[in-house]
């Protein structure tokens, strides 16, 4: 399940940089405003899009979003980097920049929107892009379900959050995020809030592969490294968090809030990192402490605290931070020795110290050893923990449990690589990592480092604006520190780091036990496969039933349903029309109406062609006269030249075609003629009440008073088709072109199977 | 005289209808042809019959003078006959073309596409 | 279909009945007739053409491929409807323009109406044609 890398590691071409350039331009614009937003000064744009609809492309920049915002451009500019040198060769770069490009633009809109419409498209972008990225290796089976199964969970979970959307706007009257978070108390109190609620978690669970959604997210590493990187750790499973974050103000603090938030998120958390110790596959191992991340910060979210809150904004920078460096880490090991299996890697330091260096210091992030940013971020869940109003020491458990086994898994993928001895013999001779895959993971490595040294900057300028812009005030963020004393949270550290080293000396017994269980428990992934097998027979056995292929099938049910449509809705209203009088018949009218019957019985019946063409041709010349008796010469002219093509057309192509009846056999079917007669009858009840009804003139009279005087033709019918409904009109001599010309295309096309 | 025509246009159309639910795609045609007339004729009758006078403005006069046809299911009627041509030819056409590559003229027997047990 | 009398009949025929079509067209805006009618009859000279002497006769006589006749006229028509956004008029607004006209005579009428209606003319004529002598060619 390995992505194949550049073979040669020279320098590809300088417009695969462009998009570094990109997003590192975006970074220093959000940079430059920090500043503002810190000073709590929430920035607005907004344009118009669909005002009927009240939607608007209405942008808000606060500290939340702009944390998002500048995690997303940031590491984006890093992770473009990486690529181009990770991929920068391969012929399929530049649809690759492209979905990239595409996937960080969508994902900056869906935090920066202040519209939840606008936010709705800009989350479906996100998807879409994802399913194109996680899809990229396309000549793969595993890569094409993987991005099927991402799309399809995070799809079906966007619908149902689109309809909480939809209910939440109607409910708070207002489409725009900034009205609707004003509105809390009365959203709260509203008999639609648990409908809204459940919808959106829906959405955003998925999103953020919430257990039991968890089991697209290890599927979606079949992605090359840099994507997961950017998409599976930093970003696009963030965006679920990111919304709940947002809506925080307004749907939090229901007991139903707190525990579905708490519940699913502890779950996701304490199952992902069990899980992850059991992998092999270095990516899956950080895949499933991504779930583990995402579980906890779910958790984080479901509480009202300012500890909680504080403990979220910092872990979610700090673990962008480590999680997109150790993805890029990953990416190098497999890079230099086409592997990522944790059995067989070893003794790489000497090859890439580089790698080993970023390595080392993200993991110790990740390990939440001081003094890095991961330490401090480690307190506060603690403390954030301590501080949940219910049930404070079931949910420190949970964090204990799960950051012990994430200590472990640091080590593992740090220690176990660069450090110990090989496990087996690599795929190819290791080689050193050209520069532009070693800066992503060593700046964000030391990023980890210098803010856990200097947390306040940190604190500051992101920190605090995102509690604000959560709690309503910066005044709730606790402080970012390393040294707090001897507490509750640091004795918990201890303990963390004492579980943690435990469980990494006795990893491989443990995974054996895991593999064990595993094996003996239900899998997702199968029970997805099944979901999609019973998806698939059920649309064979649809399309058995509804399209077998007959024709004449298709036909009968067209005019069954025309027929139920109609005469259904003539009964059902009983709006049956009354029995016409006749006074008004004329001679010749009765005439040419008998021809036309007539004319109708021989051509159903007949098995003659020739009786069949000249019954067709007395319709059609009846039909005109009807035309001319009733004041419609254009009409009548047009018929009648029509009806000689069609007489020369059906003569021309009767030549070459076999009797209509099979020698020996008779077309006679009661069933289609009792249904033609119903449909028949059907039609003819239908005009007679329309006829019943008075005639709306109003145009006809429009047209015969403006066609002289406006118009200057005295002929209305034909200022009616190339003045007033000139552009219909068009559009009819176009559908005639495209008659023709297809109908030329198919004679003139030479047929190898012709029996001649 | 509506009423008169309304009856005569259900007979058109269960004889267009019979003749489209045939097995023979060249009945299909036929019905084709038969139920593209009998629209014409209700969108015309649906305007009302006004025997005589066409919808045309008499020189020096503004509007048309007395009583005249209703011009606008005219107009209607007069493009969907020529593009009911344009059906009418396109599906002639496709039907021999069917018929020159397949072999037959019954649609029943068409099953190129949609073999009759493809095993979905 | 050989036949001397038809022959000569047609002759004669097919270019009265390409006249009477054009005159068809342009008295289509006061009388009966108008560009479907038009070229109808336009096509239906051809087709009897095609019949008594020969596709490829008619082909001839035509000497510009009936889809290109077709295709045209569409781009005429719709250039007629464009032309109104020139005069600041949404699109497919008829725009006139009367040739020596004084207080009394309202002169020659000229109008996009017209271009619009010759452009009719030419996608009936073209597309019937088109088809006409495809099946009678191919079949």
């Amino acid at each position: 399940m390995t992505d194949e890398p550049n073979a040669a590691p020279a320098a590809p071409g300088l417009a695969g940089l462009l998009p570094v350039a990109l997003s590192a331009v975006l970074f220093a614009g959000f940079l430059a405003l920090v500043p503002q937003v810190a000073d709590g000064g929430a920035i607005r744009l907004a344009w118009d899009w669909v005002p009927t609809l009240g939607i608007a492309l209405s942008f808000l920049v606060d500290g939340l979003s702009l944390t998002f915002a500048l995690l997303i451009s940031g590491i984006g500019a890093l992770v473009f980097l990486y690529s181009w040198a990770y991929l920068g060769r391969k012929p399929e770069f530049g649809r690759y920049t492209l979905f990239l490009t595409g996937f960080m633009l969508s994902m900056l809109g869906l935090v920066l929107a202040d519209n939840l419409i606008a936010l709705f498209v800009f989350w479906e972008l996100t998807t879409i892009t994802s399913y194109l990225l996680i899809g990229f290796n396309h000549e793969q089976a595993d890569a094409r379900r993987a991005a099927l199964q991402a799309l399809f969970v995070t799809g079906a979970g966007a619908l149902a959050m689109l309809a909480g959307f939809i209910l939440l706007g109607f409910t708070a009257g207002s489409f725009e995020l900034s009205v609707i978070l004003a509105q809390g108390e009365a959203l709260r109190a509203h008999a639609l809030y648990l409908p809204i609620l459940i919808l959106i978690l829906a959405g955003t669970f998925t999103k953020s592969a919430q257990f039991p959604f968890h089991f697209w997210l290890p599927n979606a590493m079949a992605a090359p490294t840099p994507v997961s990187a950017f998409l599976h750790s930093a970003t696009m499973v963030k965006a679920g968090v990111y919304l709940m974050a947002r809506l925080h103000p307004a749907l939090s603090g229901t007991e139903i809030w707190m525990w579905s938030l708490t519940i699913f998120g502890a779950i996701t958390a304490v199952f992902a990192s069990v899980v992850a110790l059991r992998q092999t596959d270095l990516k899956q191992a950080l895949a499933y402490t991504t779930l583990m991340a995402l579980g906890t910060l779910t958790l984080f979210l479901g509480q009202e605290s300012g500890y909680a809150m504080t403990a979220f904004a910092t872990f979610l920078i700090v673990h962008s931070l480590y999680k997109a460096a150790l993805f890029l880490v990953v990416g190098n090991i497999d890079y230099a020795t086409g592997t990522r299996d944790a059995r067989i890697l070893g003794g790489l330091a000497r090859t890439m110290p580089v790698t080993a260096f970023a390595a080392a210091l993200a993991a110790m992030s990740m390990a939440g050893l001081p003094p890095f940013l991961g330490f401090i971020g480690k307190e506060l869940k603690y403390a954030g923990a301590l501080a949940v109003a219910s049930e404070p020491l079931v949910v420190a458990g949970a964090i204990l449990i799960a950051s012990a086994l994430m200590l472990a898994v640091a080590g593992v993928v740090a220690i176990r690589p660069f450090w110990l001895p090989p496990g087996g013999a690599f795929p190819r001779q290791p080689r050193p990592a050209p520069w532009p895959m070693l800066t992503g993971p060593v700046i964000l490595a030391l990023l980890g480092a210098t803010f856990g040294i200097y947390p306040d900057t940190l604190e500051r300028a992101l920190v605090a604006p995102t509690v604000a812009a959560l709690l309503g005030s910066a005044e709730e963020a606790k402080p970012l520190v390393l040294w707090a004393g001897v507490n509750l949270p640091l004795i918990l550290s201890v303990a963390t780091i004492v579980l943690g080293v435990t469980i990494y000396a006795f990893k491989l017994r443990l995974r054996a036990a895991l593999a064990r269980a595993e094996a003996a428990l239900p899998s997702f992934d199968a029970g997805w496969d099944r979901f999609l097998k019973g998806l698939n027979r059920v649309a064979v056995w649809q399309t058995r039933v509804i399209q077998p292929g007959v024709l004449r099938f298709y036909i009968f049910v067209t005019f069954v349903t025309v027929l139920i449509g109609a005469a259904g809705t003539m009964l059902a209203r009983g709006a049956l029309p009354a029995l016409p009088s006749l006074s008004t018949v004329t001679w010749d009218g009765l005439a040419l109406s008998l021809l036309i019957v007539a004319g109708a019985a021989i051509a159903a019946v007949t098995g003659s062609r020739i009786a069949a063409m000249a019954a067709l041709g007395v319709v059609g010349i009846a039909v005109a006269m009807i035309f001319i008796v009733f004041g419609a010469p254009d009409v009548a002219i047009t018929q009648l030249l029509v009806e000689t093509l069609v007489v020369v057309l059906v003569a021309v192509a009767l030549l070459r075609l076999p009797a209509l009846d099979p020698p020996g056999t008779r077309d006679r079917r009661p069933r289609d003629a009792v249904l033609a007669g119903a449909v028949g009858l059907t039609v003819t009840l239908t005009l007679l009440a329309v006829i019943e009804r008075p005639l709306d003139r109003s145009l006809t009279d429009y047209f015969e008073t403006a066609s002289w005087v406006e118009a200057f033709g005295r002929n209305i019918v034909n200022v009616i088709l190339v003045d007033f409904r000139a552009l219909d009109t068009f559009g009819e001599i176009a559908v005639v072109v495209i008659a023709a010309l297809s109908a030329y295309a198919l004679l003139r096309t030479t047929d190898k199977r012709r029996p001649e | 005289m509506e009423a008169l025509l309304a009856v005569t246009i259900g007979v058109l159309v269960a004889g267009a209808v019979y003749l489209m639910l045939a097995r023979n795609v060249l009945r299909f045609i036929f019905g084709l042809v038969l139920i593209s007339n009998a629209a014409n004729l209700v969108i015309f009758t649906a305007g009302r019959l006004t025997p005589g006078e066409p919808p045309l403005i008499p020189e020096g006069a503004d509007a048309p003078v007395g009583t005249v046809a209703n011009a606008l299911p005219q107009a209607l009627v007069l493009t969907a006959i020529v593009i009911g041509f344009g059906l009418f030819a396109f599906a002639l056409v496709l039907m021999f073309r069917a018929y020159t590559s397949l072999g037959t003229l019954q649609s029943d027997e068409m099953r190129v596409a949609e073999p009759r047990d493809d095993g979905l | 279909m050989n036949s001397v009398i038809l022959r000569a009949g047609t002759r004669y025929l097919a270019p009265l009945l390409l006249l009477f079509s054009v005159y068809m067209l342009l008295r289509g805006h006061n009388e009966p007739g108008g560009g479907f009618i038009g070229g109808l009859i336009g096509a239906t000279g051809f087709v009897l053409y095609a019949i008594a002497c020969g596709t490829a006769e008619a082909r001839r006589a035509l000497r510009v491929l009936p889809q290109n006749i077709a295709v045209t006229g569409l781009g005429i028509a719709l250039l007629a409807g464009l032309a109104a956004a020139l005069f600041g008029d949404a699109l497919f607004t008829g725009q006139w323009l009367f040739l020596g006209a004084t207080e009394t005579e309202k002169g020659l009428p000229l109008s996009t109406v017209l271009v619009f209606d010759i452009g009719v003319y030419l996608v009936v004529f073209g597309a019937v044609l088109t088809l006409v002598f495809a099946m009678e060619e191919e079949i």
